[in-house]
């Protein structure tokens, strides 16, 4: 066989082993969706989203984890989101090449980069301990809020590099300052583009248990929070706790709980992408 | 132009048509070229003598929306067959691109490559042929002390030269050349000049170039492309001094360009 | 201006929370014998301290993922890169993509009811809970990750290389291999870096499916405990806040945090080293 013909054969081969592998890779997640579905589909009724949980696997129910879930949204959204946006901006548009802006980025970079449950370390001490807030939602809340910030910040600076700077060229040439031409210009310009990163981070931070356990999260939680003081539960955990006990009826709750959490972290992953493509393509400067 | 005999044509061109997607940008072009010759495709930018020139070695295949009708045939051979390994192809025929390409590793790696991909393990051919290569390329003597060095720390006229180097390690018959100077000074320009003047005896050239007054240095035969259309054809002598088509006639004078 | 301080004010506070803990706890125990002592006890009545079982625990585990992940990761980056067409390439990124969102929970669930009991079939006498089912579905949540990076690094080789390979002849399979993976080594490198500093880090697959023993072993049938499962067992429980015990989270902690910066540091300073090559 000459050379050509063998490194024909392998250059085929490698093809045929790329395509197996990616397709063991989808066939995998269809596997995972499948099972879950077939396992816990059955299980979800109006009586399981209204239920607490129970000692019975059968009466056991997700509503004071979703409850826990929206609370813990709202709050990590209002805490982490003016926040990032505001660091994105300063790391954008104001921070000058220094020493100083040098260090911030090295800083952000390694942040992305810590586990989540170390940041559940972090907002044990800080928030539940020494700033008191005990085991509640608005110590989970700035935990979460740290643990994405990372995420809103990256997306944000990428949106605002995205603007041409013949914008701010022509904001600035008109007599603008910084602050007014960020307000007025660059922010309505990409805005497509902080919303993408907001949705995803906030997917992300739903789906989060173990810094959310190291700060206290309930597992056995019978009622709704009212104030953001209150104790509480999220899916995860509620899910997690599930997995935990051994009766077979708990797993089955845990599917038809993890059914439902897929289904908004798919809905919020979806609507991120959507909002990206329509972004990208209303930005063809 | 002489006409020749079918056992001349090392390279020809029958009723060709070339197509990106709905955009055609070859118009019947037809000619042969003659071995051991050096031919200049000259003509405005966007004209098409860049695709002409990639359908010899079939690196058309990899633009989106490429479609052609007609022949084209090398050494009696039409390259466009089914059964034709375009591996093969391309072993016999080498290609300098305008932008100097080494590849990131040493200067004796860079030259090897060819070698090692056709499957040849012997090492001493091998360092025999990047050295007869690099000498052919006129680059040995620059960097025979470093051959394990970067071929990135080249400056840009011996990247390039590393380049032709590389595709002559193949001992090929044909060398495609487009645009090989355009991207480097003076000096690295006349070099590279005087180096496909050399290698013209070994091998048949066929040289893209926007710069007339080095069609008019380096090579025996010219074609003057314009919006696709092979204008006209003929000995460089013919076509700089006293051209057929009065559109040649304008481009040679600068009237347009 | 202040949101970005708030960034650093994270990072310290990161450190001193975990400094400080760990500082009252290695004044009680040796840092010696928290480096060598083969057994991890501080929860029963004869307290070892050593990290080794939780360190084997978490090691175990990510290099099985590591073996999962990176070849198919680097694979598929390959295939879909220079290989695949538009697209199949335009169908199945979202779809990789869609891998990498799935919360970890999930992927715990299914690592202990459906991984375990088909290897179970396969390898008798594996027990409940061990590395190997964790580590399997731990390299399937980070493949989309070291695909999707090393993907980026061998988009970002300029098109004039492969046309040089090309133009001499090569296969794409010669191509692909000798010319532009080594030309997008750094990058590589780096997808892989952060992927083994993510699933050291992962917490909810091993503490659902790889088990609740500090054992020292190499064995991937056994029952680990990683050291992130040990933060959640503890968490979970009762521990007096400020005792030993409590401690121990944070010197854990300490050491998972000392790991992954290193890791993460090492990546970071890769990339803006050689990422200069191609401008």
């Amino acid at each position: 066989m000459t050379n050509s013909e063998k490194n024909r054969i392998k250059d085929k081969a490698f093809q045929w082993f790329g395509i197996t592998c990616t397709i063991i890779g989808l066939l995998v997640l269809a596997i995972f969706i499948g099972d879950i579905i077939a396992e816990g589909f059955a299980r979800i009724d109006w009586k399981f989203l209204t239920s607490y949980p129970s000692k019975k696997p059968e009466k056991a129910g997700l509503y004071s984890a979703m409850m826990g879930t929206l609370w813990m949204l709202g709050l990590t959204a209002i805490i982490a989101i003016p926040l990032g946006i505001g660091a994105g901006i300063y790391f954008e548009e104001y921070a000058k090449k220094s020493r100083m802006a040098n260090i911030l980025e090295i800083n952000l970079a390694n942040l992305a980069g810590v586990p989540s449950i170390i940041y559940g370390l972090l907002g044990l001490e800080i928030f539940v301990r020494s700033m008191g807030m005990g085991t509640s939602l608005l110590a989970g809340a700035c935990t979460l809020s740290l643990l994405i910030l990372p995420i809103i910040i990256v997306s944000t600076r990428e949106a605002l590099r995205a603007v041409p700077n013949s914008i701010r060229q022509a904001s600035y040439g008109m007599g603008a300052n910084t602050w007014q031409t960020i307000w007025h210009q660059i922010l309505p310009a990409s805005m497509g583009g902080i919303l993408t990163g907001i949705i995803l981070s906030l997917s992300r931070a739903i789906g989060e248990t173990a810094p959310l356990i190291v700060t206290g999260a309930l597992a056995y939680v019978a009622f709704v929070p009212e104030t953001p003081m209150d104790q509480y539960t999220v899916m995860p955990m509620q899910i997690f706790n599930w997995i935990s006990r051994p009766q077979h009826g708990f797993q089955v709750n845990a599917a038809a709980g993890i059914i439902i959490l897929l289904c908004i972290t798919f809905l919020l992953n979806g609507i991120a992408v959507f909002l990206r493509n329509r972004w990208q393509k209303k930005v063809k400067w | 132009m002489e006409k020749l005999s079918i056992k001349d044509k090392k390279l020809e061109a029958i009723d060709l048509n070339v197509y990106y997607g709905d955009k055609q940008v070859l118009k019947n072009v037809n000619m042969a070229i003659k071995a051991n010759t050096v031919t200049a495709f000259i003509g405005p930018s966007g004209c098409g003598k860049s695709t002409f020139l990639r359908t010899f070695n079939r690196m058309n295949d990899y633009v989106e929306g490429f479609r052609k009708e007609g022949d084209i045939i090398v050494d009696g051979k039409d390259i466009y067959q089914k059964m034709v390994r375009v591996e093969e192809l391309r072993k016999k025929i080498g290609m300098v691109f305008q932008k100097p390409n080494p590849f990131p590793k040493s200067i004796f790696e860079n030259v090897a490559y060819g070698l090692k991909i056709q499957g040849i393990k012997n090492k001493k051919l091998i360092e025999e042929t990047v050295e007869k290569s690099l000498h052919q390329s006129a680059l040995w003597e620059e960097v025979k002390d470093d051959l394990k060095k970067s071929a990135l720390s080249l400056s840009g006229g011996q990247q390039q030269r590393l380049c032709i180097a590389r595709a002559l390690a193949l001992e090929p018959s044909i060398l495609l050349m487009d645009e090989p100077a355009s991207a480097l000074d003076p000096i690295s320009t006349s070099k590279i000049e005087d180096l496909i003047y050399e290698l013209k005896q070994k091998y048949t050239i066929v040289i893209v170039t926007h710069n007339m007054q080095q069609a008019g240095r380096i090579s025996d035969n010219t074609a003057f492309f314009y919006m696709g259309d092979l204008v006209e054809y003929d000995e460089t002598k013919k076509i700089f001094t006293n051209p057929e088509k009065e559109r040649t006639q304008n481009y040679i004078t600068g009237r347009f360009g | 201006m202040i949101c970005a301080i708030l960034t650093v004010l994270t990072t310290v506070g990161i450190i001193w929370v975990l400094f400080s803990e760990s500082y009252t706890f290695f004044q009680q125990v040796s840092l010696w014998d928290f480096l060598t002592d083969t057994q991890w006890t501080p929860l029963f009545s004869d307290k070892h301290y050593g990290i080794l079982p939780l360190l084997s625990g978490t090691l175990l585990t990510t290099g099985i993922a590591m073996v999962i992940a990176v070849p198919m990761g680097i694979t598929i980056a390959m295939y879909l890169s220079e290989y695949a067409p538009k697209k199949f390439r335009y169908t199945v990124k979202p779809l990789l993509e869609i891998l990498a969102a799935i919360p970890t929970v999930v992927y715990g669930f299914f690592a202990l009811t459906v991984v375990t009991p088909f290897l179970q079939e396969l390898i008798p006498g594996l027990s409940g809970f061990n590395a190997l089912s964790a580590g399997l579905v731990m390299g399937i949540m980070i493949m989309p990750m070291v695909s999707s990076l090393s993907e980026d690094a061998l988009y970002a080789v300029p098109k004039s290389l492969r046309e040089g390979a090309y133009g001499m002849g090569s296969t794409r399979l010669q191509t692909s291999f000798r010319v532009i993976l080594p030309a997008a080594s750094s990058g590589i490198i780096v997808s892989v870096i952060l992927a083994f500093a993510r699933a050291v880090g992962e917490t909810m697959i091993v503490a659902i499916a790889a088990g609740q023993q500090p054992i020292l072993t190499g064995d991937p049938r056994s029952s680990v405990e990683t050291i992130t499962t040990y933060i959640v067992q503890v968490s979970s429980g009762d521990v007096q806040h400020g005792s030993l015990e409590y401690k121990t989270i944070f010197a854990a902690g300490i050491t998972l945090f000392v790991f992954t910066f290193i890791l993460n540091s090492v990546s970071f300073y890769i990339k803006k080293r050689f990422q200069e090559k191609y401008d």
